[in-house]
């Protein structure tokens, strides 16, 4: 019996990957032809879905962009042997976009059968938790800590010294609370992992439960991703039948459940502590900080609040050990980052990579350049709170400290490639607009700033009184990044600098200034 | 997406039973109004009162909340909710333009509704690879040109003929 793999993964169910699966059931059973249909994750070459797999003698075959439409004459061209054929790729492990990868948080995804827990334990499933049983709590945060993996979700701060905080404190009851609020445009990778390894993310919970004496665990999932959500929670329960979750755990002596709680829309909410209210069942408005979560957050109680894939890094540096992670990367951005890359880019998807490459390795090597074909005229790195770049940028290093030094960050990783035709004065008045659409209303910079930021936008855009404008404008950036409560007023400058910085001729249309 | 409006009742009796399955706790408030938007598409008046007395809160305390959150609407949808990413991502994939040409088929700005549709904004849809990108009805959709929204929207009106 030939096995057949059809991502079911958002990116490619939404260009037709159950229609294809459908259309391959059909013709096999119109053949007589007997298979095994897994609905695997995506193994994130996003550009190549719907990409559908063969398993031929331990080699998988992948045939890329396949349309229901097509499998007729697949079945035709011997599919099911791994034949010839225009949409056929050779081997999926071949596929350089695929081979060049550093996979450490993903190695599993694309792989297996996301519900499966056969799969998941063959390919070192639940070892690192095991191995944290063996060590111990202490000797788990120290290994955390030594691995220098910090925090994915945009902030970077070190993990490790985050479990140590949490560990350290008394209380009666600790928590931990995932973080899956991936909000930022150009960001896929918490999706990603949870749509196609979701027991990996349980395994790095565990352990973080474990390492801190926490006994429960939170998922804020945002509700824009419906598929992932009936994901996680069937693999949730598929990890309580076999005891990985509930009390006891494999007979430890360690107790710890999981609850999924959905988001609503909001974008702040993926700032810690707007999240940590949202989960209290209030409006989700910033905290001021401190208190530190680590030390008084869910509910006033010590909670280690960590993104997606930094958790789901964890099972791998107990497994492999924080030598071995801590290898990768360039001093302290070590390890490696899931970047996306994402917008008008021929190849885009997820790119897992030790920090270090540079942004034009990334987008030309990998992503192809631009999907248009157009010359390439900004990059917007680490989503709607991050920096434009210019052409002349893209040799900057992707690690945090480069990022920094040029008045951008990282964040979570996301990379969104614009070509030519782009309006900068535009994207500019954007994201003070997204500001404005998404303030949680707290703190006056952000609330205010955000709005009077649109607006003296649009007066630069019409060519009102120039530098008048352009110096409000300024001012009315360094009073946000100074005196906002959080990344989101104190972080909206930094993409509305960028292009006074970089592009400042989209603000000044030929013959329209009046400065 | 049945209406909860005007029948005072019916209302207190699926908020009591959703609120119960909550165990009547106040900081299920936000899960509790996700199960009321999944189940009748918007969250009414009578709903903000009924939820105020099962929790035991203000009903400013309760508007409060709903009135925070973007998927929490205070008016019924359309039959069919039509959502078109704005972020950056699909930005760079035309977006814009394809907004209007969305706006145009089903002759509603953004943002609107009638009987049949709402046309609604959100911010990332997580296809930031396959973009621009549309939600219809809980469904995200991929490399979404003019006519290939033509052909999905077609379908869903064949269907629903």
């Amino acid at each position: 019996m030939t096995t057949v793999y059809v991502p079911r993964e958002t990116a490619a169910v939404s260009v037709g990957a159950d229609e294809v699966a459908l259309e391959i059931v059909r013709e096999a059973k119109r053949r007589g032809d007997t298979i095994r249909l897994v609905r695997n994750g995506s193994w994130g070459a996003s550009w190549l879905e719907p990409l559908v797999e063969v398993e031929t003698d331990d080699t998988r075959i992948a045939y890329g962009n396949v349309t229901p439409g097509e499998v007729g004459g697949l079945f035709d061209a011997g599919l099911l042997a791994g034949g010839e054929h225009a949409r056929r790729l050779g081997p999926t492990a071949e596929i350089a976009y695929l081979a060049r990868q550093e996979r450490w948080s993903f190695f599993r995804c694309g792989l297996i059968d996301p519900l499966s827990m056969d799969d998941f334990l063959a390919r070192k499933g639940f070892r690192g938790l095991q191995k944290a049983f063996e060590l111990g709590p202490d000797a788990v945060v120290e290994t955390v800590t030594a691995s220098g993996l910090r925090g994915r979700g945009g902030a970077a701060f070190p993990a490790g010294v985050k479990w140590r905080t949490v560990a350290g404190v008394e209380a009666d009851r600790k928590y931990v609370a995932c973080n899956a609020d991936e909000g930022d445009s150009g960001s896929f990778s918490d999706r990603l992992l949870i749509e196609g390894d979701p027991l990996c993310l349980i395994e790095g919970m565990l352990i973080a439960a474990y390492a801190v004496g926490a006994d429960r665990g939170l998922i804020y999932l945002r509700s824009e991703y419906p598929l992932a959500r009936s994901i996680l929670d069937r693999a949730i329960e598929t990890a309580r039948q076999a005891g990985w979750l509930g009390a006891n755990i494999q007979g430890s002596g360690f107790d710890f459940d999981v609850e999924v709680h959905l988001g609503a829309g909001s974008y702040v909410c993926g700032e810690e502590t707007a999240m940590l209210e949202s989960l209290e069942g209030k409006a989700g408005v910033v905290r001021a900080k401190p208190p530190l979560p680590a030390i008084s957050g869910l509910f006033g109680k010590p909670t280690v609040v960590n993104n997606v894939v930094t958790l789901a890094s964890v099972p791998n540096i107990l497994n492999l050990g924080a030598e071995a992670y801590a290898a990768f990367g360039v001093g302290r951005s070590a390890g490696t980052l899931a970047f996306q890359l994402a917008g008008n880019v021929k190849r885009g998807g997820l790119v897992e990579k030790a920090f270090g490459l540079s942004l034009r390795e990334l987008i030309e090597g990998f992503g192809g350049g631009t999907a248009s074909g157009r010359p390439l005229r900004a990059v917007q790195v680490g989503g709607p709170l991050g920096a434009y770049l210019p052409v002349e940028q893209l040799d900057t290093p992707l690690t945090y400290e480069a990022f920094t030094e040029i008045g951008a960050m990282i964040g979570h990783g996301g990379v969104v490639v614009f070509d030519d035709t782009v309006n900068m004065a535009q994207q500019a008045r954007f994201a003070m607009e997204f500001c404005a659409i998404e303030s949680c209303g707290k703190c006056t910079p952000c609330r205010i700033g955000s709005t009077r930021g649109v607006e003296v936008i649009d007066r630069l855009i019409a060519g009102e009184n120039r530098e008048e404008n352009y110096d409000l404008l300024v001012e009315l950036c360094d009073t946000m990044e100074a005196a906002s409560l959080c990344a989101m007023g104190g972080m909206t400058p930094y993409p509305v600098r960028s292009v006074l910085k970089y592009f400042a001729e989209d603000f000044a249309p030929a013959g329209r200034a009046t400065s | 997406m049945s209406g909860n409006g005007s029948d005072g009742n019916a209302v207190g009796r699926v908020v009591s039973d959703v609120v119960a399955r909550h165990a009547a706790k106040p900081e299920r408030l936000v899960q509790i109004l996700v199960e009321l938007v999944e189940r009748d598409g918007w969250i009414s008046e009578d709903t903000i009162r009924a939820l105020a007395g099962a929790l035991n809160l203000s009903r400013a305390e309760v508007h409060g909340v709903v009135s925070f959150y973007h998927d929490f609407r205070t008016s019924p949808p359309g039959r069919h909710v039509v959502r078109v990413c704005q972020a950056e991502a699909c930005q760079a994939m035309g977006s814009r333009e394809l907004t209007d040409h969305v706006a145009g088929r089903l002759g509603l700005a953004l943002g609107r509704s009638d009987t049949e549709f709402s046309l609604e904004p959100v911010y990332c849809l997580g296809n930031c690879a396959c973009a621009p990108a549309v939600m219809i009805d809980g469904k995200t959709h991929g490399r979404v040109d003019h006519k290939r929204f033509d052909a999905l929207l077609d379908a869903l009106l064949g269907a629903a003929s």
